[in-house]
């Protein structure tokens, strides 16, 4: 129940200029369709339909190939995500040096699944194909930190610095 | 911007980093020719970025200017070293002092010690640099940098990413000039062509031939594209290229566009690599603001620029006609092919399309010349590979070398061998297209045609060491569930090809599976090959049929004796508690999570099988190795 609170579109005026602004910008370029998506939800966190609708609108598409694109790519996300977004990398490199059971102590933390948000919207837990640095796996992202070398038994400690910030 | 100009840019540079690429007494020279006493370079790469660099720089700046010395050391945020495992990685110049995981406390030593006494700080250093006797090895003549040759990646770790000075101090743009001034589109294929060079994204296509096929279309409209999404999990070669050295990917596609007849070039590079993408976004910039992109380039006449185009997180648009459509800001399908891009490609106009790694090897072979570079590497595959090397290793970064290095050269002497006393047990290429190739065929030389015969591939680079602790089957099941994840669902016989095929491998995995499911296995993969519409689709199997090659024994032994050889698969594990090293210390029966452990004190436990869920966290409790793991 608690998700269907979260689901309600609040868009504020100022966001809608924003996008309407990205939308203007980049309407005549060919091929628009991605990188407009792409600010939108930096705009609003995420694309509820709300926000396709105008991208639709405003670059004079169907809303129906606007979702096709939003739905095809896993970088696009129809859920709002949390205040804390935590990717936990799965490329081969964290793999084989168990990255599956760090995923699987954040979601014993957390009490959600990869792909989810916590009902009170402070986390999102996602897993991740590579980040890159590899060098320090196995490794996660909490929003723009990373955090390398881990072992299970961290993520206690790590997660509830988090907990403990307003 | 006129070639003189850009002879002067050059002449004006050329001493502050040729600094960086000489031996310590030449370097010493050089220096007094420069404005700077010392220069210290920091890896600013993802890697580096990622274990605290940024601290480091602002600790550096902060106490250099503390001693009041900021005007006479440079400091430069470069691009990767390669050696990813070590950072923040800093090296300080002309001495060549390597020093690893730099901490903000250690950094107020150097520039205290070494940067105003003139001290090196030798427990600081990278200890592969420093002899027993205290003398200093340089880094090239460390295991891990000897046998590599830097072509694509010279000048990573070399030159600040963000100064298109410094890339010009290095010849660059000149490769750019020479094709402009006194090249023909022909002369420029056939140095291509008999370089040898070929695709370095995964297919190994002659580069030659595909831009001759694009420049023999005749359209008004052609575009040049660099793809940059680096999709293979495990993968870091390209952004480190973009991250370390943009301008050689921006000048290799504006030799491709006066090659090809195109004024317009596009980037798709992945959004997960925000530092590449700003690095990018800067060279474009300068480039612009240089002349060297834009209208009339050197006054010649020839226009091309360039456009950052970012992916959203989908592997199948590393396909070239997928990447086409999501540039084209539709979803990323790829499409059947005949009509090639060369033919018909980005909005329905030829186009070229080429990985980074293939980019930064263009202007070198230009300068250098055609027979020079196929001079490097065996008789089919020329040049250089790039290899992110990852996994059970204890160098973990990004090395270059000639083709025809064994494997065994690059995991034993660059790698520095596999941590904590393990066996090597394969190494895997081509990420989730590619496969395993095992111990047995560790002095293979590394080529295009012997990683095929392998039953494995090239790949873009991805080089991942196992040990004995993995399991063959549960690898092959994570490159499995990374395809199922990945495929686009347009043709059925990889949407539905590679979920079939992951249920085969739940089912060996779970101990449900009989023998002639491998029969199965091999007829589906066999179908998925001839049928799929891309290469997702058509080399998903190829985890699976590599491991099932050379590890069959493992599979067997999942399915008849229900074992899994190293203990991986949870289902197929069993602990037990030797009597005769338990202590009876109750330590493991406190931990468990379920209460599976009984017994009393002093008296050897028992571990109960139908309520043990297997966590191992009695086997890791334990302090007398009395728990063992079957």
């Amino acid at each position: 129940m608690s998700e269907k609170v979260l689901n309600v579109f609040k868009g504020t005026p100022e966001q809608e200029r924003n996008l309407k602004s990205v939308i203007e910008a980049h309407k005549d370029q060919p091929g628009a369709l991605m990188p407009v998506l792409q600010q939108a939800q930096e705009i609003y966190g995420y694309l509820p339909i709300e926000v396709q609708k105008m991208v639709a609108d405003g670059l004079n598409m169907s809303l129906s190939e606007v979702y096709g694109v939003a739905t095809f790519y896993s970088q696009f996300s129809l859920t709002p995500k949390g205040e804390y977004r935590i990717n936990v990398c799965l490329g081969t490199a964290c793999y084989v040096k168990g990255a599956d059971k760090i995923l699987k102590a954040v979601e014993k933390k957390l009490g959600i699944k990869s792909g989810q948000c916590t009902p009170d919207g402070r986390f999102s837990l996602d897993s991740t194909r590579c980040i890159g640095a590899c060098g320090l796996a196995p490794v996660m992202m909490i929003n723009d930190e990373v955090y390398g070398r881990l072992k299970p038994d961290m993520i206690d400690s790590i997660l509830d610095k988090y907990y403990s910030q307003k | 911007m006129t070639f003189e100009e850009l002879a002067k840019i050059k002449e004006k540079n050329y001493n502050i980093v040729q600094v960086r690429r000489v031996v310590q007494q030449q370097g010493e020279e050089l220096s007094k020719q420069t404005a700077y006493r010392k220069q210290v370079l920091i890896c600013g790469g993802t890697g580096c970025t990622s274990s605290g660099s940024k601290k480091v720089i602002e600790t550096l700046e902060n106490e250099l200017k503390k001693h009041g010395i900021e005007k006479e050391i440079l400091v430069v945020k470069t691009g990767c070293f390669g050696l990813c495992s070590l950072g923040p990685i800093m090296i300080v110049y002309p001495e060549g002092c390597f020093y690893a995981q730099a901490t903000p406390e250690g950094i107020a030593e150097i520039v205290e010690e070494h940067l105003v006494k003139g001290n090196i700080v030798k427990h600081l250093l990278y200890d592969k640099t420093v002899h027993e006797d205290g003398s200093i090895i340089s880094l090239n003549e460390t295991n891990f940098y000897k046998k590599q040759l830097r072509i694509a990646l010279r000048n990573c770790g070399v030159i600040d990413p963000e100064n298109i000075e410094e890339y010009i101090a290095g010849d660059g743009y000149a490769a750019l000039a020479k094709v402009l001034r006194e090249m023909s589109p022909q002369d420029v294929i056939d140095c291509l062509l008999k370089s040898g060079l070929r695709g370095r994204g995964g297919g190994g296509f002659p580069t030659g031939k595909k831009w001759d096929f694009a420049r023999k279309e005749e359209n008004d409209i052609k575009y040049v594209c660099c793809n940059a999404d680096e999709g293979d999990p495990g993968a870091f070669m390209d952004r480190s290229v973009l991250e370390g050295d943009p301008h050689s990917v921006i000048e290799a596609m504006a030799i491709a566009g006066y090659t090809i007849g195109a004024k317009q070039g596009y980037v798709y590079v992945r959004a997960e690599y925000p530092i590449a993408v700003q690095r990018l976004r800067i060279a474009i910039d300068q480039a612009r603001e240089y002349g060297l992109l834009g209208e009339n380039i050197f006054g010649t006449g020839f226009s091309f620029d360039i456009e950052i185009r970012l992916g959203a997180g989908a592997f199948v648009c590393g396909e070239e006609t997928a990447l086409i459509a999501s540039i084209e800001g539709k979803r990323g399908e790829p499409k059947p092919r005949p009509p090639f891009p060369a033919v018909n490609g980005l909005f329905g106009k030829p186009t070229i399309l080429n990985n980074v790694e293939t980019y930064a090897n263009i202007a070198q072979i230009i300068l250098k010349g055609a027979d020079w570079f196929s001079s490097i590497g065996t008789e089919k595959s020329k040049g250089t590979k790039v290899f992110a090397l990852g996994g059970k290793i204890t160098n973990v970064g990004l090395v270059e070398i000639p083709m025809g290095t064994t494997l065994r050269e690059i995991v034993e002497e660059i790698g520095g061998g596999i941590p904590n006393g393990k066996k090597f047990k394969a190494a895997q290429t081509g990420g989730p297209s590619g496969g395993c190739i095992p111990a047995c065929h560790i002095d293979t030389p590394i080529d295009y045609d012997n990683l095929t015969n392998l039953g494995s591939m090239m790949g873009s680079g991805g080089l991942i060491i196992l040990d004995d602790d993995t399991c063959m089957v549960d690898i092959a099941k994570f490159y499995l569930d990374f395809t199922v994840d990945e495929s686009c669902g347009k043709c059925t016989p990889c949407r539905i090809g590679t979920r079939r095929l992951n249920q085969f491998l739940e089912k060996i995995i779970e101990g449900t599976a009989e023998l002639e499911d491998l029969d199965k296995i091999e007829e589906l993969a066999n179908h998925m090959n001839r049928t799929s519409l891309c290469a997702l689709g058509q080399t998903a199997p190829n985890p699976v049929l590599s491991t099932m090659m050379y590890f069959r024994d493992e599979y067997i032994s999942h399915i008849t004796d229900k074992k899994c050889p190293a203990g991986v698969c949870k289902s197929l594990v069993s602990y037990e508690i030797n009597p005769g090293l338990c202590k009876g210390c109750t330590l493991c029966m406190k931990g468990c999570p379920v209460n599976a452990i009984s017994g009393s004190v002093k008296k050897p436990h028992t571990i109960d099988k139908d309520k043990c869920i297997k966590c191992g966290l009695c086997e890791r409790n334990c302090k007398f190795n009395a728990i063992t793991k079957s």
